[in-house]
């Protein structure tokens, strides 16, 4: 067996009826495994059966060649913690109480902390940037600052392995990102093994190692990121009906309005993305052109136009192409040019910017 | 930060002990027959020339006083563990129907040895009461999995607690008559009557769960963060249940046997000895609680013997003017809380 961490064929689900079957994960030590999936899909549930909260249905869980179900109540919370969406129960405890928790498989019988616990404690409190909140109660600080001090806490467990379910979900931007590079530091220092579920695709992306997709009876797909998040894909798995989900650069769009255009949006180089967007507020339908493949304009557009004139990456534009835009033009009353001017290689859009003023259209410059 | 909370826990349990040495002093020398404290000293160290005071003291005040010590100490503690069981502030083994579930065992057994002239020992009594407490804790368990809410569970425990009451109110009409009177007091909570043999077998019982109460401190601790991560925690849940129901079973019983069931000292003690100590860690509470419960009942005992003497109110009349409303309070800060 080549994997760290390891199930077999595992099936999970509540009073021994499967949710979700013949689960296969392979992980090495260090990697970060996430899984995605609509929401009631068994995220939940297959996080709480790997950390033994949720008794197996079928198959096994194995950690470092040992089956899970084989180890000891201690012996599992030296190696592996948890943070679970369930609020912790504390009363009259700080943050630095509540972090000290954790030390808990390494003390004594009547849980008298070390000073070595201290050092642990202080240290893992340092790590997550609590330290200021120390002496707060616990139930009187944020969510956001909550989550940290759930982690300051599965940190002083001292863990091999780390099980999150939506730990990003109640923190800001800030905290979101120095939550997940927190996680890659921990990897890297300590070879920690995170598994998680998360909502953000594209942290999930960015951050994982291997990705999970929950949905159904069945687990869907389970691999490396690129090979996750191919077009469509997203959608397909969410079941995303109004809106769209841009798997290569991990950006949403709105619905787009429906009808026919009558507006043409000359863009390129990231200049119409803004435009599209407000179009799309104002429930205004548009075809826009002329854009490369590879231009930054191109994924907005392809997901908010009707129509959206493009060109092959690296080619020049074409006889054709020009034609198509013109005609599209003619359909619109009017045309919106969001470039303030025009490159040396963007000729074609110059010219159709001078073909809509010569046709009588109105046009606006956006700023 | 952690320097002050050390003071203040030694302060709390100094606090806790003079109460107990305080209490323990007016609870000997007050009532019909005032006992000054040389005369006390005097008959302890056998050099007593009152024989009259010497009874009162030897025979009456001093079991009486003891019992009352370890029975209340029981009693706060067999709340306690409930209340931490149940993650419920207003659980106790009165309101939860316990201690009328073992009410109602006693009665029964004590009817049917009596009627038979069977003489009760204090071993039957508590096996008894036992058995009783397992039981109404075994229908507030399967009530507890079906009801949500704290409120529900208590009024639960209430119904099954009228439904024991009021069977032992019938076995006890239809007892012989010199049963009733001896049943009647006991039924409605008292602790008089204690002899030195009742101290020694609640010394032993108490002393021996209290033992095993305090070393589960730790388990205890991670189960009050909740269950998830107790279980992360490294706890058998299922192991640590089975002993709380038990051990506070024990505890609901000794005190029933005994005393009959006196209301509110479960409850309120640990809310009291929480609001003392400002913390929940069960290595202090579980002492703290045992020390609050005593200074507790022998406050209510000394006022339910002195205030109608020579009449004796029930123990329980006067428990519920000091527990209710520690009770009412802390259903208040409940609400606020969740409210936020």
């Amino acid at each position: 067996m080549k994997y760290y961490f390891k199930t077999e064929q595992m099936s999970v689900g509540y009073q021994g009826k499967p949710l979700i079957q013949k689960i296969e994960i392979g992980l090495n030590k260090g990697e970060i495994l996430t899984l995605i999936g609509p929401n009631g899909a068994g995220k939940s549930t297959i996080l709480k059966s790997i950390a033994k909260q949720l008794k197996l249905i079928g198959g096994a869980v194995y950690l470092d060649k040992k089956e899970m179900a084989q180890m000891s109540g201690t012996e599992l919370s030296q190696r592996m913690a948890v943070v679970f969406t369930e609020k912790l129960k504390t009363e009259l405890m700080t943050c630095e109480d509540v972090v000290a928790t954790g030390r808990y498989p390494y003390t004594g019988h009547f849980g008298i902390l070390s000073k070595e616990d201290d050092t642990v404690i202080e240290e893992a409190m340092e790590l997550v940037h609590v330290t200021e909140i120390r002496n707060q109660d616990f139930t009187k600080i944020s969510d956001g600052q909550r989550q940290r001090v759930m982690l300051a806490k599965a940190i002083c467990q001292e863990p091999e392995i780390i099980i999150l379910d939506e730990p990003t979900s109640s923190l800001d931007v800030k905290y979101k990102l120095e939550f997940l590079s927190l996680l890659q530091e921990l990897r890297i220092r300590k070879g920690l093994t995170v598994i998680m579920s998360i909502h953000e695709l594209e942290l999930a992306e960015r951050v994982s190692d291997r990705i999970l997709c929950v949905n159904g009876e069945y687990v869907e797909r389970f691999g490396k990121p690129e090979d996750i998040f191919q077009a469509g894909y997203i959608k397909s798995l969410f079941g995303i009906e109004t809106g769209s989900f841009d798997e290569e650069n991990g950006s949403m769009e709105l619905e787009p309005p429906k009808g026919n255009a009558d507006i043409f949006v000359i863009a390129g180089g990231g200049s119409g993305r803004s435009t599209y967007r407000k179009l799309q507020r104002e429930r205004k339908v548009f075809v826009t052109g002329i854009i490369y493949e590879n231009d930054l304009d191109f994924p907005t557009a392809r997901a908010l136009a009707t129509e959206v004139i493009i060109v092959r990456a690296f080619e020049p534009v074409d006889k054709g192409i020009l034609e198509q835009a013109k005609k599209a033009i003619d359909s619109c009353s009017k045309v919106i040019c969001c470039r303030e001017q025009f490159g040396s290689l963007e000729i074609a859009n110059k010219e159709l910017l001078e073909y809509a003023r010569q046709s009588g259209k109105a046009v606006e410059i956006a700023e | 930060m952690q320097k002050s909370r050390k003071y203040r826990y030694i302060a709390a349990f100094i606090f806790l002990g003079i109460g107990t040495l305080i209490f323990w002093a007016l609870n000997i020398c007050i009532g019909s027959v005032s006992i000054t404290l040389p005369e006390i000293l005097g008959t302890l160290t056998g050099q007593g020339n009152n024989e009259a005071v010497e009874r009162i003291l030897w025979d009456i005040r001093l079991p009486r006083t003891l019992a009352v010590t370890i029975l209340g100490g029981a009693l706060a503690l067999a709340g306690y563990l409930l209340q931490t069981f149940f993650h419920n502030p207003i659980a106790g083994p009165f309101v939860l129907g316990i201690s009328s579930g073992a009410k109602m065992v006693v009665a029964l057994v004590m009817v049917f040895l009596m009627g038979r002239s069977i003489r009760v020992t204090s071993a039957d009594m508590i096996i008894a009461a036992f058995v009783g407490a397992m039981l109404s804790m075994g229908f507030v368990l399967l009530l507890s999995r079906r009801v949500k809410g704290m409120s529900m569970l208590v009024v639960s425990g209430v119904m099954i607690g009228y439904i024991c009451s009021a069977i032992t109110e019938l076995v006890v009409t239809f007892a012989d008559d010199a049963d009733i009177v001896n049943l009647h007091n006991w039924s409605q909570g008292s602790f008089s009557g204690m002899t030195w043999d009742n101290v020694k077998v609640m010394a032993v019982v108490v002393t021996v769960t209290f033992i095993a109460v305090f070393l589960l401190s730790k388990p205890l601790f991670a189960y009050q963060l909740g269950e998830v991560y107790a279980q992360n925690m490294g706890i058998n849940i299922r192991l640590l249940r089975l002993f709380l129901v038990i051990l506070s079973s024990i505890l609901s019983a000794c005190i029933v046997a005994f005393a009959g069931p006196i209301s509110f000292v479960g409850i309120a003690t640990p809310h009291l000895v929480k609001k003392l100590l400002g913390t929940v860690k069960p290595i202090l509470m579980i002492p703290g609680c045992f020390l609050g419960g005593s200074v507790f009942c022998l406050f209510c005992d000394l006022l339910a013997r002195t205030i109608l003497a020579p009449t004796e109110l029930s123990i329980s009349t006067v428990t519920a003017i000091f527990g209710a409303p520690v009770v009412l309070w802390v259903m208040a800060k409940h609400k606020k809380e969740r409210a936020v």
